[in-house]
């Protein structure tokens, strides 16, 4: 047993130069596909939470159709297939025209599958938010476009925040199958220093732990942006809000 | 004096229920009009259907000489002039009291910030909401998230402003201040239609008091002969439930 951690010990310190570069790539391939994918999938989720309404014109009533139509392509299609097939087929699919690096492949394959998934949080989350307010809000004349980026979309990001952190930690793990298209990331220089050493278990060993440190700071991240989110600017007194003690 | 709004022949139906047949109803400037009867009797829809809320099937409404229903009409730039103040208040959870009443004169009347934040608190005063101008919703009882959401729908400058049952979801003890808070807009001289089972209100504020029956106007006049001598049998059969209670 001491052999065995003498021995991950070993690789950690000889090799963690390759490992420091791996996890530089695996958090900014993770980060930026996250953030971007949240950007796919505002715009997605919201496009997707447009109703079709009886005062719509023919013109507007096909364009809704259509627009839902090609959003549930995207969403079925990328959620429907693992992420690892989609790299390899978009990697080389869009090679020719794009003479891209791996990295930035593997950030756009993570991009556009995290947004799928995001189009579906930020549609639960726009459905969480009390269809009353929207009503109020287009009561006093605002356009539905208003509706949406001044009153149900801050909401919509606020409660589905967990969801959100969660797909970042996802991402954090699961860019490791971008190994297939070469990104070096952490796990593709794990697999290296694995091979040379010869010594899989404790490389991994290796690995593992920097994913696990990896994804407990940035949960406990989140969870106190979380907890700082849901905190009112004002406080008050209960007797002044109570039902029962008026306060006029 | 002309009238605001008059309907003719307006009719709605969801699904199979017919909820609206017929409506022939106007509202002149300064009327305090309650709209009462039983529950599924059309009156929240039809007053949904005088701020678009609802699409009616057919009929007329016209606004100022000009039907609404018909042609290309900016249906928010009416609305800003039709205020509507809910059941369950729907104040916008993501902003506070103060942010509340200013959303829409800035986004929607392009008022200054400052013009729009004096309005604000003018009409907060007025509702005795001015000391919770930095609390959210969520912090407020009901009584006092309606008095906000009042507010936000003065702050509109509506010509008439519209309750669909205001006082419905209150405790008890709540609805006394909303109820003070609409009898001083009706005071005011404000044009008010009020959904409401507050019969009280009915009797003492109102200018005239419209019964609804199965998706008609069974019965309408003013307060006192709608109370003290109802005509239709229906109406006196309503009434007669709530002087009971």
């Amino acid at each position: 047993m001491a052999v065995f951690f003498e021995k991950v010990l070993e690789i950690a310190q000889r090799y963690w130069p390759l490992f420091w570069a791996g996890t530089k790539v695996t958090l900014l391939i993770s980060l930026t596909g996250t953030v971007i994918g949240l950007a796919i999938g505002l715009l997605v989720g919201s496009v997707r939470a447009v109703k079709v309404e009886p005062r719509d014109s023919m013109g507007v009533r096909i364009g809704k159709h259509l627009v839902h139509a090609l959003t549930s392509i995207y969403i079925e299609v990328f959620r429907g297939t693992p992420m690892i097939v989609q790299s390899v087929f978009l990697f080389y699919l869009l090679k020719p025209v794009f003479n891209w690096k791996p990295v930035t492949a593997g950030i756009f394959v993570v991009s556009v599958n995290t947004g799928a998934y995001m189009a579906e949080i930020i549609r639960a989350g726009i459905q969480s938010v009390d269809p009353g307010q929207t009503e109020a809000a287009r009561s006093i004349g605002m356009t539905s476009m208003q509706t949406m980026f001044l009153v149900v979309l801050p909401q919509a990001i606020k409660n589905s925040f967990p969801a959100i952190g969660n797909e970042f930690v996802v991402n954090i793990k699961d860019s490791s199958v971008l190994s297939a298209i070469a990104v070096t990331d952490l796990y593709f220089q794990s697999i290296g220093v694995a091979g040379s050493v010869f010594l899989f278990t404790q490389t991994m060993t290796v690995t593992a732990s920097i994913y696990l440190v990896l994804t407990f700071t940035t949960t406990r991240i989140l969870g106190f942006i979380e907890k700082r989110m849901g905190r009112p600017r004002s406080s008050f007194p209960a007797s002044q809000t109570v039902p029962g003690n008026p306060t006029f | 004096m002309e009238n605001i709004i008059e309907i003719r022949g307006l009719r709605k139906h969801f699904d199979q229920l017919e909820v609206l047949n017929d409506i022939r109803f106007s509202v002149a400037p300064g009327e305090v009009i309650c709209l009462i009867g039983a529950s599924g009797s059309g009156k929240s829809t039809l007053l949904r259907c005088i701020n678009l809320l609802e699409t009616p099937d057919a009929g007329e409404i016209i606004v100022h000489g000009r039907d609404i229903l018909q042609g290309k009409m900016d249906v928010n730039q009416y609305r800003t002039k039709v205020g509507m103040v809910f059941q369950s208040f729907n104040l916008f959870g993501n902003m506070d009291v103060l942010k509340n009443c200013m959303v829409g004169q800035t986004h929607v009347l392009r008022r200054g910030r400052e013009e729009a934040r004096q309005k604000a608190l003018f009409f907060l005063e007025k509702v005795g909401m001015k000391d919770f101008l930095g609390a959210s919703p969520a912090q407020l009882s009901g009584g006092q998230k309606q008095r906000v959401a009042i507010a936000r729908a003065l702050c509109m400058d509506p010509e008439v402003l519209l309750f669909d049952e205001p006082t419905s979801a209150l405790d008890p003890e709540m609805v006394g201040g909303v109820l003070e808070v609409m009898k001083d807009l009706a005071k005011d001289g404000l044009t008010m239609i009020v959904v409401t089972h507050e019969m009280g209100f009915a009797r003492d504020v109102s200018t005239r008091v419209v019964f609804m029956d199965k998706g008609v106007i069974a019965e309408e006049g003013p307060p006192e002969t709608i109370f003290q001598n109802p005509q239709n049998p229906r109406t006196r059969e309503f009434l007669s439930r709530y002087i009971q209670a």
